[in-house]
């Protein structure tokens, strides 16, 4: 006996008492926790190229040394946050590790993200790579988007602040995000 | 799957979606997905491991009234309390054990207890309207709480959501990730609302509306609807839950 998975339906303009209402999952990273300690700041942008308020974003990501968490990890790999006025989130983690790839050979060290928001009817799908990485130029799933739209998903070091990354991401428009079916 | 393509055995295990099942991303009806939703296609991703581990998200303790919206304040909520149960399972039917289930829904005025909710409706000082359960080894979950009202939005001229509650939940990897919405059977606004007309299937946007079900409702006490969720997934020897 088969069925057919649900339908998703838009997370609607009022969840944060529920779901993001703790900003402690914006923070993934304990004391204990192994790897290059990163900030990463998400600009959430609409098709006029407005900040997104009301949006959620998460993330799941490995750790330094490219394993996806295990139940007993000091680092669980997810986030979550809801986006401020100017559409930002601002995470801390880790650099992740690099992890096997479709056939067998390594991927660029990339974070999974996940968008919520008013007005999508599902959750879109994108990743976050990291400017300068030498491995940016072997990634398969990079290999699969148009040369003039990766630069979408690549993050950019911050000018001013060590240690943090930059990416926006935009909804629609010129520069519109490429966005994944999983 | 388009030439050259190569069927991989996760696209076996997770087959796509079929789009005539799932909402279309720019539903004008729907007014704030035109400055929202992507143009551009979506690009296929391969399922890697980035995509078939996920977060078990399990590590905050589920709190003791979390799954009991009624008994979280100092007195009972007002409006109609009912149970909402059922199963969460995978496209082949096999529970979905131990995963997270989060909900959330307005007070039964219709009014949200959240801080951009202003629609002129009572709040309810013994209402909050978010809760959390994980389901059991058999992919049961159980939630008691009040019935939400409808309330009007300013998407077009006199629009009112039909009763709803919203769900997320986490499932065994990424790729299962789900947000969506209940409804309640009968209500006569399901016919105008453009977020529940945006599945272009009558018989997949009905999923999405609970069954009233008298074996789950308690005598002299509450109606209960059966709301079964179904995650993406089929049957494989590699597919094994991950302990």
């Amino acid at each position: 006996m088969s069925s057919h998975c649900l339908p998703s339906q838009t997370i609607g303009p009022f969840y944060d008492f529920a779901l993001t209402s703790n900003q402690k999952l914006g923070c993934m990273i304990g004391p204990d926790v192994k790897g290059e300690r990163i900030a990463l700041r998400l600009t959430l942008l609409d098709g006029d190229g407005a900040p997104v308020p009301d949006g959620m974003i998460e993330l799941w990501q490995a750790d330094a040394d490219g394993t996806y968490a295990h139940p007993n990890d000091a680092f669980c790999g997810f986030g979550r946050l809801g986006t401020d006025q100017l559409g930002v989130c601002l995470f801390e983690t880790i650099r992740p590790g690099r992890v096997t790839g479709e056939s067998g050979g390594l991927q660029a060290s990339h974070i999974n993200v996940s968008i919520f928001a008013r007005g999508l009817l599902a959750r879109l799908v994108t990743r976050v790579y990291f400017a300068g990485d030498p491995a940016l130029e072997e990634d398969t799933v990079l290999a699969l988007v148009p040369a003039v739209r990766r630069h979408t998903l690549i993050a950019q070091p911050d000018a001013t602040r060590p240690g943090q990354w930059n990416l926006d991401i935009r909804l629609q428009g010129e520069r519109e995000t490429v966005f994944f079916d999983v | 799957m388009s030439p050259g393509e190569r069927q991989t055995e996760s696209d076996t295990i997770y087959p796509r979606p079929d789009p005539r099942e799932q909402p279309t991303l720019l539903h004008p009806p729907y007014r704030a997905t035109v400055r929202r939703a992507p143009n551009q296609p979506l690009i296929r991703l391969p399922h890697t491991s980035s995509e078939l581990t996920g977060p078990l998200y399990g590590h905050n303790p589920i709190g003791e009234t979390d799954d009991d919206l009624t008994r979280q304040h100092g007195g009972e909520p007002l409006g109609e309390r009912i149970v909402v149960a059922g199963k969460v399972m995978d496209e082949d039917r096999r529970p979905v054990a131990n995963t997270l289930i989060e909900l959330w829904q307005c007070n039964a005025a219709g009014r949200y207890f959240d801080r951009a909710d202003n629609h002129p409706a009572p709040l309810d000082p013994n209402f909050t309207g978010a809760g959390r359960t994980m389901t059991d080894a058999d992919g049961n979950y159980r939630f008691v709480t009040i019935k939400p009202g409808a309330y009007p939005w300013r998407n077009h001229s006199n629009a009112w959501r039909p009763a709803h509650i919203h769900f997320s939940l986490f499932g065994r990897c990424f790729i299962t990730r789900m947000v969506t919405q209940m409804y309640f059977p009968g209500d006569p606004l399901l016919a105008l609302d453009p977020i529940y007309q945006s599945i272009p299937e009558e018989q997949a946007r009905r999923r999405l509306i609970a069954n009233f079900d008298l074996d789950l409702t308690e005598p002299e006490w509450a109606l209960g609807y059966r709301f079964d969720f179904v995650l993406r997934g089929r049957a494989a020897t590699l597919f094994e839950e991950r302990r």
